[in-house]
């Protein structure tokens, strides 16, 4: 199994790992940070899945729209980040079992 | 050569965030995420994307992860406190798990694509920055400019959010 060929298949396995990895730190960690660590994780699995077919398909256009799946991942760890430490000044914790107040 | 890269690549990159998302210290997340990415920029360049690797490197595990940890250190952060093991939790993730290992390697190699084989060189790709920069700012000009739209109300919206006395 080690010494037959990569194939793009290969590549959209591991991709699928990292998702499934990324999901469950999403699902089970309590941490707001964390979850979203896990949330790059996530992003990371996608953009390795767009390189892997681009490479595999002769298309360069997935690698422009990896390049801007990384800024929106840095928009989004720049506002996510505002928002935590908004929500630590007032209830001194990142557990997101204490982010309950717009619960239904 | 290509098998010897891709499974270090693929088994560091999964212990990486495997870790990411067991440990307990915050700071330890940070810095294993840091080296899953740079895993993950490593795979790029098997794909013979090599703009995208150091992209990857600068932006992702430089200036994201930098965000991260000063943060951490902004909110003193404690260690997550250790809850209570719930038996029907267990069991649901280990089902999970089971089902992951049996079902994505035969979902990917489902489509007929999936069987062309890697060998370096043979790429219709180069991934050079020249050949990425005529194609972000010929054909994908506008949603470029967009980019820099996002990036601005981005920036408006982290000073909101961070004021300490709102209104004055």
């Amino acid at each position: 199994m080690i010494f037959s060929e990569i194939t793009l298949g290969h590549y959209l396995a591991l991709s699928g790992f990292l998702f499934i990895i990324g999901l469950a730190g999403v699902l089970l960690r309590r941490s707001l940070l964390i979850v979203m660590m896990s949330l790059e994780l996530l992003l990371n699995a996608a953009n390795l899945a767009l390189v892997a077919v681009g490479r595999f398909q002769g298309l360069p256009d997935t690698q422009v729209a990896v390049f801007f799946v990384i800024t929106v991942a840095a928009a989004e760890v720049a506002i996510g980040l505002a928002i935590l430490v908004a929500i630590f000044r007032v209830k001194k914790t990142t557990a997101i079992d204490s982010m309950s107040s717009l619960r239904f | 050569m290509e098998q010897i890269f891709f499974w270090s690549l693929a088994i560091g990159l999964l212990t990486a965030a495997t870790a990411v998302v067991v440990l307990r210290n915050p700071v330890s997340s940070a810095v294993c995420l840091v080296v899953a990415l740079v895993f993950q920029a490593a795979l790029f360049v098997t794909l013979e994307a090599n703009f995208l690797a150091a992209v990857q490197v600068i932006v992702y595990a430089g200036a994201v992860m930098v965000l991260f940890l000063f943060v951490i250190m902004l909110l003193d952060v404690k260690e997550e406190a250790r809850r209570p093991m719930v038996w029907s939790k267990v069991v649901a993730v280990g089902a999970g798990v089971v089902v992951a290992i049996l079902g994505i390697p035969r979902l990917a190699t489902s489509f007929p694509a999936s069987q062309k084989t890697l060998v370096w060189g043979q790429g219709k790709t180069s991934g050079a920055a020249q050949d990425l920069g005529t194609l972000l700012f010929a054909s994908y000009a506008p949603l470029f400019l967009l980019t820099g739209v996002l990036l601005l109300v981005a920036t408006i919206g982290v000073v909101v959010l961070c004021r300490r006395d709102p209104g004055t």
